[in-house]
């Protein structure tokens, strides 16, 4: 293919479906119900990476999208697809000294961002800890599956864990297939279309951010959120990977919301904003409390902040 | 006509050949038949319901697929590293130390693909990794790297033995002018192909138990040890069944040899096990959970305790020259590599890297029924090709099997 050929999407995409058409043929019989007159699993099959489609491929990629959700989950979706805005770089800090471990913001998550219920993924995950025990890099001695009567439970604390947004994201670095990439306002993002399920990222991901569809995920209608984001809380497919974004339906809105995380945090633990507007709250809190970030020694620069107000 | 008619006529010839065989020979096609079928079935299963059919989960990303995967690069470079000592030793038998080297690295590297296939989540959409076509994230993802080398060794390796196994079916001596540039490229290949593989859990800093530079060494050197003791078994095989002549001094060579990586293996086990368990940091624990059990899981403890038994017992089985010359005590030696081998670099590589996770939980993992069917399969696949492919192979050789490059077919 010469260069001024892939200067122009059109013809690259002619090339591209011709030649996989034939090749691909064979493979994708494997995986694609056969028997189905339906273009759309053909189209579905073809679509190419969100970031080489101009806007008239978004577009027609978000009707058929539309009409696949409407038919599968019989709930109108609106798909969004807005860009960054300019002049914005997202952080967020969590004050640990507040934190109560309810776990609230784990569910509010879950329902925003319409994760699977059967099998359940979780993108916030709330360590507990007993006092005076290993924490901060060491996660040993943390229970993850704390489920008592009430909490905050006498001689612990809480640590909610999700995806820390890293500005070095060694997600981004192993994915074979550009499936994820660092959007200009920092959000991590997902193309859920084009991940091929080999989960190297959950292998580089320090975090344990992020998730797999391991089995097809199953979201009761009643609770389905059909306000999404093509690069966010969309349903998901069996067999990718998914990862918070800092709610990014809901902050890319102008005037923006806060992520549900965030809303619904009861003790106000949880803050969010652009570090790039030195007035924002989140600045505040990095340049007046003492703030640390996770896993500091790997680099990877996270734009998560725990810090203490108290 | 005839002349384009020529090559369906070889074909047919070949598969005559392929078919013809005793009947431990149909005995054994289809003893490999019945796993395949059970692989197939499994892996359908799995393609229909998810990966949630496997024990695999978040906590435990990767599991049995990458683990014989891995430990198949191993024998995929090892097979044709053996060209190495053969050459400088002067083996007689170097040419069909060349041929089976590469039919053996042609299977496993196939093999291995088809394990990284069946660990992806949505294979339908593979493509999305080449270049040109899909997305290739290269040079930054160590997985497009694996990629490129597994298929540039897969294509040298055919391209060779397609020469040399062309040239003689035809009756024709081949050129080692041809040959040997091809042999000289696939020498740093195998070893490309391995450091690729290593690096590619090497270079994840979220896991301290492959983040170790020792990691590659390791590798190369376990290798060195389970490819060429599967050779040794395999040249026994061939020499028994066919006319292709392997001498005695060649494989006791062989096996003299083994006892030296594998003295290189054991002391690279040693240095990290000294590293871990002396300055017992925090990212002891994969390590301690590997050979004494960590907070109380310890399912994989008595495997490794094993493998080190097996290598430690072939190390010194190959090293006394009475011992190695020994056909019983050889085999006994080149089994009991295999199995260290693919218990050390296979489960004991990739499942402490996920114990405990990055989250500090512990989920124990053991590959589930589809995972062992869907493995089993593989393994019986490329015991069957390997097979048929010799089946093919050593008559040309030997000469029983010629065709003519235009004109009617001609055999003995």
């Amino acid at each position: 293919m010469s260069k001024k050929n892939c200067n122009n999407p059109s013809s690259k995409s002619v090339d591209r479906r011709s030649f996989l058409k034939g090749t691909a043929f064979g493979l994708a019989s494997l995986a694609i119900p056969f028997g189905t007159s339906d273009a759309s699993v053909w189209d579905a099959f073809f679509q190419k990476h969100f970031r080489e489609m101009n806007d008239n491929e978004i577009k027609s990629v978000i009707k058929r999208m539309e009409k696949e959700y409407a038919d599968e989950y019989k709930t109108d979706f609106k798909i969004k697809t807005t860009g960054p805005l300019p002049g914005v770089k997202f952080g967020y800090g969590l004050d640990l000294s507040r934190c109560i471990g309810c776990r609230r913001c784990a569910y509010a998550c879950v329902k925003e961002n319409n994760q699977s219920r059967e099998p359940q993924i979780h993108w916030i995950t709330v360590l507990q800890f007993e006092k005076g025990e290993k924490w901060v890099n060491v996660f040993e001695e943390a229970d993850r599956y704390y489920n008592p009567q009430e909490v905050p439970e006498e001689g612990h604390f809480y640590m909610p864990v999700q995806c820390q947004q890293c500005e070095n994201p060694p997600c981004v670095k192993v994915c074979p297939t550009q499936a994820t990439w660092k959007e200009r306002d920092g959000i991590v993002v997902v193309d859920y279309n084009w991940c091929i399920g080999c989960r190297y990222c959950m292998a580089a991901c320090p975090y344990g951010a992020r998730h797999f569809n391991w089995g097809k995920p199953q979201i009761d209608k009643k609770e389905l959120n059909p306000d999404v984001h093509y690069l966010g809380n969309r349903p998901r497919y069996k067999g990718v990977v998914e990862k918070c974004t800092f709610c990014i339906q809901r902050t890319r809105e102008n005037p923006g919301r806060y992520p549900a995380c965030v809303e619904i945090c009861p003790v106000g633990a949880r803050k969010f904003g652009n570090l790039l507007d030195p007035e924002s709250e989140i600045r505040y809190c990095i340049e007046n409390k003492r703030v640390f970030r996770l896993k500091e020694d790997l680099n990877t620069s996270p734009k998560f902040y725990y810090f203490f107000s108290i | 006509m005839s002349d384009l008619l020529q090559p369906v006529k070889n074909l047919f010839t070949t598969m005559k050949f392929m078919a013809k065989g005793g009947k431990w020979y149909y005995g054994w096609l289809a003893f490999l038949s019945l796993f395949i079928l059970i692989g197939v079935v499994s892996y359908i299963k799995q393609l229909d319901q998810g990966m949630i059919l496997t024990a695999m989960r978040d906590q435990v990303s990767w599991g049995f697929y990458i683990s014989n995967f891995t430990f198949l690069v191993g024998v995929a470079a090892a097979a044709v590293l053996l060209v190495v000592p053969a050459y400088l030793y002067n083996f007689k038998p170097i040419k069909e130390i060349v041929l089976l080297g590469e039919i053996l690295a042609i299977t496993a590297i196939i093999m291995c693909l088809m394990f990284v296939i069946s660990d992806l989540g949505r294979p339908e959409r593979g493509w999305h990794i080449l270049p040109i076509i899909g997305a290739m994230n290269f040079p930054s993802s160590l997985l497009a790297w694996d990629v490129l080398v597994l298929n540039g060794y897969l294509a040298i390796n055919c391209t060779a033995v397609f020469y040399v196994l062309y040239r003689l079916s035809l009756g024709k001596e081949y050129k080692m002018s041809v040959l040997w540039p091809i042999i000289i490229l696939s020498i740093p290949w195998a070893i490309s192909i391995h450091t690729v593989t290593a690096f590619l859990y090497n270079g994840l800093s979220s896991r301290p138990f492959w983040n170790a530079s020792i990691l590659a060494p390791r590798f190369i050197a376990s290798a060195l040890c389970s490819g060429p003791a599967l050779m040794l078994l395999i040249f026994q095989i061939v020499r028994r069944v066919s006319k292709m002549e392997i001498s005695d001094v060649a494989i006791f060579k062989i096996a003299e040899l083994i006892a030296y990586t594998m003295g290189l293996n054991l002391f690279l086990f040693a240095a990290e096990f000294f590293k871990e368990f002396y300055s017992g940091s925090v990212h002891l624990a994969p390590m301690q959970y590997l050979y004494f059990g960590l907070h109380g899981h310890s399912k994989l403890v008595i495997w490794m305790w094993l493998a080190f038994l097996f290598n430690l017992t072939a190390f010194f089985i190959f090293l006394r020259p009475k011992t190695r010359e020994n056909f019983f005590s050889l085999n006994l030696a080149c089994i009991l590599i295999i199995t260290g081998v693919y218990i050390e670099k296979g489960m004991g590589l990739i499942i402490p890297g996920f114990i405990p996770d990055v989250l500090g939980e512990i989920y124990e993992y053991g590959p589930s029924a589809i995972e062992k069917g869907v493995s089993l399969g593989i393994w019986a696949f490329g015991a069957l090709f390997f097979t048929l492919f010799l089946k093919f192979a050593l008559p040309v050789y030997t000469g029983d099997l010629r065709f003519k490059s235009s004109g009617s077919e001609k055999t003995e």
